[in-house]
């Protein structure tokens, strides 16, 4: 037992490669929801191009799913790998953000993605979407369109900081509108919680004009749980985080889905190429990167659309 | 049998005078009824009562199997990661086969595969846990993570769907039905009518509480317990199957997060229903009234604005707590 532990350490220790080249550690939450598996696809496709391109350069990507996993990670990455950069989308932030403090501390480069950590001013790099603006791009959108005194339902995604933004910057953006917003409750960012939420929703209000439901799959839930009531044609539905098959309803003029909100997965490719420049080129790279959440609408969509893309 | 007669002597005892342990589960179901009415004019609504009940109708079919499980004295944590797997191979696999044949057999295909792996996916965890003496916690623990992680892998982390022509052509199995009855509940009932039936008036629902309650004096009393054990867990995975064969039409979709605890309200639901979580006794109908208990509370914090949406777990928690306290066995202590 003893024998076959040092034989494996050995060979982690042969495994980290030449001592020049530059290792880029990668964590990221597991696959376990559309976006975070398109999150996966762009950092594996990322990393693979990046390899091909420059041999001096190392990755190791590891993905979790929960926040205590993703401390060991880190650990194991700082002790076994000896990475010169870490780039992380903290699971939780405040379990993660004395960990990153420290390997910030030992001289590595850190990039954080999209959740921020709960102290400022460790990391290099801060990568991020705009949780405000996607609330508030939607909230403007029925401003904008919806007549009013319009009917409002929204639905809400797990209990958590990002949340919680999206839903004020929405709220800001409806402000003085006259749009009433009916119920708030959460979907937890899950197909199936929606589709019962969205039952639910329709049973107890006879009237509703629009349905926020804030990320494309609580959309999906919701659009089948309508279709199933009859109630197609009385309300319009707007998801967000740009899921192919709402991009493409939205490019063939789908009357129930005008519109829909970024939040692009593909900002850890973003990260992981800003921060391989960072290490290997001379332009700086220190601060912050805030991708701006854009409205799709049918006469754009084409843009958003990515046949390949699992999301 | 002696243990056969002393049994029926039992039963027919607490038909003439039902107590509070008996029928406590009733009791939390009707206080929910009476709260929802109170609370929402639409509660009793054609819509809301066939919604909850269809929405109920998955995680039931899983826990009446279940509750042959737990009777026997075991336990399966694995059902909700199974269903989501079965889910994921029963699309791609139809899928796959839709361009080479015409709709309707593809769909039978992946209807028989779903049962098919569903009955695989027990007899796999059954004959490790009698034959290879397992601890069924510990291997239904493994296999829970085995199949979470093989279907997030078949859906390379995003979304299984069944492509449109046959999910047009599966709906109806979810959102159709016979006299404005879904299939589902349709389904949920007759398994709920026949596990009650196999559990009360069966060799093998005998055996199951025997074997809960005493494994050795079980099998001195020549019960085949290893070939009863395993075939609640067979039994157990043929229900997961048939769950998803319900559950792919819905939204013809299944996804890493397809199923996630469903194995702990099923168990959840088992309890409430009065079975012993340690086995030795179980009763189907209290399992269906603990699936309806679950699926009621959900719906009526969706439909009031009365508390936090936050605190939706800890209403849950408090309901199922009653629900137990109300059927303490408050004369001699079990």
């Amino acid at each position: 037992m003893k024998k076959t532990l040092i034989a494996g350490t050995a060979l982690i220790g042969l495994y980290a490669g030449p001592a020049l080249a530059e290792t880029i550690g990668i964590s990221i939450p597991a696959a376990t929801h559309g976006w975070a598996g398109a999150l996966n696809f762009h950092a594996e496709r990322t990393v693979e191009r990046l390899k091909a391109a420059n041999p001096e350069l190392d990755f190791v990507l590891t993905t979790t799913s929960d926040p205590g996993q993703q401390v060991s990670d880190l650990e194991d990455m700082v002790a076994t790998r000896n990475i010169d950069a870490l780039v992380v989308l903290p699971f939780e932030s405040e379990p993660l953000t004395a960990p990153v403090q420290r390997i910030a501390e030992s001289g590595v480069w850190v990039t954080v993605v999209d959740r921020g950590l709960s102290q400022e001013g460790i990391e290099n790099l801060y990568v991020a979407g705009d949780n405000d603006s996607f609330g508030r791009t939607a909230g403007k959108y029925f401003a904008d369109t919806l007549e009013d005194g319009a009917k409002v339902v929204v639905m809400r995604g797990i209990a958590s900081t990002v949340d919680n933004e999206r839903v004020a910057g929405f709220q800001a953006a409806l402000e003085g509108s006259g749009i009433e917003v009916l119920a708030m409750d959460h979907a937890n960012w899950n197909r199936d919680n929606a589709f019962n939420l969205m039952q639910d929703y329709l049973s107890r209000f006879p009237e509703i004009d629009a349905v926020w439901a804030a990320d494309d799959d609580q959309a999906v839930g919701a659009l089948a749980a309508i279709e199933q009531a009859g109630r197609e044609g009385e309300m319009i539905v707007v998801g967000g985080a740009g899921m192919k098959e709402m991009v493409d309803r939205i490019r063939k003029g789908d009357k129930t889905v005008p519109v829909n909100v970024t939040y692009p997965p593909s900002m850890i490719s973003t990260a992981i190429e800003m921060t391989a420049l960072g290490l290997t080129g001379a332009a700086p790279m220190s601060g912050e990167f805030i991708l701006a959440s854009e409205l799709i609408t049918p006469e754009n969509a084409e843009k958003f659309y990515f046949e390949d893309s699992p999301y | 049998m002696s243990g056969t007669a002393s049994i029926s002597k039992n039963r027919a005892r607490g038909a003439r005078r039902p107590d509070l342990r008996v029928i406590g589960p009733l009791v939390a179901l009707v206080a929910l009824v009476l709260i929802g009415m109170a609370l929402n004019p639409n509660f009793l609504s054609y819509a809301n009562i066939t919604n909850v009940l269809a929405r109920s109708a998955f995680i039931g079919i899983i826990a009446i199997g279940m509750t042959f499980v737990i009777t026997a004295g075991g336990l399966d944590l694995s059902v909700g990661s199974m269903a989501a797997f079965v889910a994921g191979l029963a699309i791609l696999v139809m899928n796959a086969l839709a361009g080479s044949m015409a709709g309707l057999p593809v769909l039978l295909l992946g209807i028989a595969l779903a049962l098919l792996s569903g009955l695989a996916a027990g007899f796999i965890n059954g004959i490790l846990i009698t034959r290879a003496g397992i601890e069924a916690f510990i291997l239904t623990l493994g296999t829970m993570g085995i199949y979470r992680s093989l279907v997030t892998w078949l859906a390379d982390g995003g979304t299984l769907s069944l492509g449109y022509e046959l999910r047009e052509l599966y709906r109806p199995v979810y959102y159709g039905g016979l006299f404005g009855v879904s299939w589902p509940i349709i389904v949920f009932a007759l398994l709920a009518v026949l596990g009650e039936v196999v559990m009360r008036h069966t060799a093998f629902g005998r055996h199951c509480a025997a074997i809960g309650s005493n494994e050795k004096v079980a099998r001195y009393s020549s019960v085949a317990v290893t070939r009863v054990k395993l075939a609640t867990y067979v039994i157990l995975g043929l229900l997961v199957g048939i769950a998803v064969v319900m559950y792919v039409p819905r939204l013809g979709s299944a996804s890493a997060t397809t199923g996630l605890l469903w194995e702990l309200e099923a168990i959840a639901a088992v309890i409430i229903g009065g079975t012993l979580l340690k086995g030795g006794f179980g009763r189907v109908w209290g399992t269906v009234v603990g699936v309806l208990i679950l699926s009621l509370i959900g719906n009526l914090l969706n439909l009031t604005d009365f508390v936090s949406p936050y605190l939706n777990g800890a209403i849950q928690g408090v309901v199922i707590i009653l629900a137990v306290v109300l059927q303490r066995d408050t004369g001699a202590a079990r």
